[in-house]
């Protein structure tokens, strides 16, 4: 039997790499089990330092696993994970010093107040009593925390405790901060507050933060780059913006008066020019046209001469909700349930 | 130096969540305490049958015994804080930072350490205060705080590693229920092993509970075999790295399993 020199890693070999804050390559991971959960397949993202990037997809797409990879956590079965241009396989001691991890469970001590669960987080990362203590303050004053500082963790909100968890994360001014689900089970007006508080965390590009989330307006409203995560692979990555522009022209929906009539309407409406793809759900109608306003016109005399009563019409940019259903196959709402 | 500071930092961060409560600190030093007068009054006459070997009052002779079986009963629930940081997200934090998994360790070892001691001087007290008068009084406690402490790291230790490896608050009573509970009969903690079973005899001499037991009894009688002493606490120390080497291991299946 010989012996292989230089074991073949599977997929893009590990090199250093300038502007990347973040850089997965490849990664497959597999839980044991009855039959063996495959988590990650294949999955390959890049991050640019200073950046926040949103990984978007259902419950079990595979978004936890990638960050508890990248974070030290947990290890791929085969592919490249670096931080910093520092493998986080082999280097997990310098890793660790460059993260912060807010994962999707409740971080804080309940036993410990708001600012002795920051001062240890400081004092853990190798901060003296005074660092600590000046930063701690800093930081509940940023997080509007300062008056429930003296009172244990166990007494705060949902809202409180999660923006304790983030400045926890951030206690050692990490280059990196990974958000797993941030705002899941938050209520509106904390979820826009923790909203503000990451996008304040962009504005100094001081900071990358790798944000996981199932909620499609959050990505597209925090995230500079996202990429849908589906069955442990990335099924398309870009700027919110380029993601919604790469689906051509607007989207065109009428909502019909009888649900009888859609099938009829689902042909017309495919055979008028500059419009096409029409979905039917319930009694309305979607369909992308390269020009939505000019469309309208037509689309409604097409109806009206077939007798079909339409309720109402309207015209829509392509959403990030239009992005995950041409590129995952199902509505966002579907995966959902 | 760091992996110290670290120690220190959660160590003290267990103490400080202890005085936070109130009831559990004071059942902490109450338990022992009825034990102590209990076991003291139900079996005070066993020191009247022949062959009981020991010269002083039955107190005096169960009160290391008792001080023993507390550091066990308190040791066994050491886990628990394990098994509440992985409910919520603080183990994942901890792991994801510089503090390695030696420190956890030996942060809540420290910590039941610290508890055994303080309850072994309370129970020493309320000896005193019951009549108990040790002859070797000086070397003897220091002794039995010394062998107090490491038993207690070692059933600590075994706690965390069975925290670790089941993660479920209910493992841990097994633990008081079928390893503290026998072990503790099978030693001369509150009963002179010349008066049991000679099997019973043979397996004290394997056990870790009796090597506390009688190292803090030979001590407190002011006329100790040194060497035994140093036998059987060279003895518990060695278990006690030993199983907390395995517990530091442990968080590799957790790792696994996350």
């Amino acid at each position: 039997m010989s012996t292989a020199i230089s074991p073949a890693r599977s997929g893009a070999p590990v090199t250093a790499s300038r502007g990347l804050a973040l850089r997965a390559a490849d990664l497959v991971k597999t839980y044991p089990g009855r039959p063996p959960v495959r988590a990650l397949d294949g999955l390959s993202v890049e991050v640019a330092a200073g950046t926040v990037f949103g990984l978007l997809g259902p419950n079990g797409a595979g978004k936890s696993t990638t960050v508890r990879i990248l974070s030290t956590l947990s290890r791929a079965d085969s592919g490249a994970a670096e931080v910093a241009g520092l493998d986080v396989a082999r280097q997990p001691d310098q890793v660790r010093r460059r993260i912060g991890l807010v994962s999707q469970k409740p971080s804080s001590d309940p036993m410990a107040t708001g600012r002795e669960n920051l001062v240890l987080a400081g004092r853990l990362h190798g901060m003296s009593r005074r660092d600590a203590h000046r930063r701690a303050a800093e930081l509940l004053e940023r997080f509007r925390l300062t008056d429930a500082a003296d009172r244990l963790a166990r007494t705060y909100s949902g809202g409180m405790a999660r923006k304790l968890d983030v400045a926890i994360g951030l206690m050692h001014r990490p280059e990196v901060l990974f958000l797993d689900e941030p705002t899941t089970g938050l209520d509106p007006e904390a979820r826009a507050e923790m909203w503000a508080e990451i996008e304040r965390l962009a504005v100094d590009h001081q900071t990358t933060v790798l944000l996981t989330t199932h909620y499609l307006e959050e990505a597209d409203r925090l995230a500079d780059r996202l990429a849908i995560v589906d069955h442990g692979r990335v099924v398309v990555e870009g700027s919110p913006e380029e993601l919604k522009s790469a689906l051509r022209g607007d989207r065109v929906r009428v909502e019909l008066a009888e649900q009888d009539d859609t099938g009829r309407a689902r042909s017309l409406v495919g055979g008028i020019a500059g419009v096409g793809e029409p979905v039917v759900e319930g009694r309305s109608l979607t369909a992308r046209a390269d020009d939505g306003a000019a469309a309208v016109p037509a689309v409604l005399a097409a109806l009206d001469g077939a007798g079909i009563a339409v309720a109402s019409v309207t015209v829509a940019r392509p959403s990030l909700d239009d992005v995950y259903l041409s590129h995952v196959g199902r509505t966002f709402k579907e995966d959902e349930k | 130096m760091t992996a110290l500071a670290h120690s220190g930092h959660l160590t003290g961060r267990q103490l400080r969540a202890l005085t936070r409560q109130p009831a559990m600190f004071g059942f902490l030093l109450v338990q022992p305490v009825i034990w102590l007068l209990l076991f003291g009054q139900l079996f005070k006459n066993v020191i009247h049958i022949p062959g009981f070997a020991h010269t002083g009052s039955y107190l005096e002779f169960i009160t290391p015994g008792v001080i023993v079986m507390t550091a066990l009963f308190n040791s066994g629930w050491a886990g628990t804080v394990y098994i509440d940081d992985m409910a919520r997200g603080v183990m994942d934090r901890l792991l994801a930072s510089p503090v390695r998994r030696g420190s956890m360790i030996a942060g809540t070892l420290a910590y039941q350490a610290i508890t055994t001691m303080l309850q072994t001087l309370v129970i020493f007290g309320i000896a005193y205060a019951a009549g108990a008068r040790f002859p070797g009084a000086g070397e003897g406690i220091v002794t039995t705080l010394v062998a107090a402490a490491l038993i207690g790291m070692i059933i600590s230790s075994f706690s965390a590693a069975v925290a670790l490896l089941v993660r479920q608050q209910e493992a841990l009573i097994g633990i008081s229920q079928f390893i503290v509970l026998p072990l503790q009969f099978l030693s001369s903690g509150i009963m002179d092993t010349r008066l049991s079973p000679s099997w019973v005899r043979e397996v004290a001499r394997f056990n870790p509970v009796d090597w506390a037991v009688v190292a803090s009894r030979e001590a407190l009688s002011g006329s100790a075999d040194w060497a035994l002493v140093a036998g059987r606490l060279g003895l518990l120390a060695a278990v006690a790295a030993a199983i907390a080497l395995l517990a530091a291991g442990a968080f590799r299946a957790y790792r696994r399993s996350i």
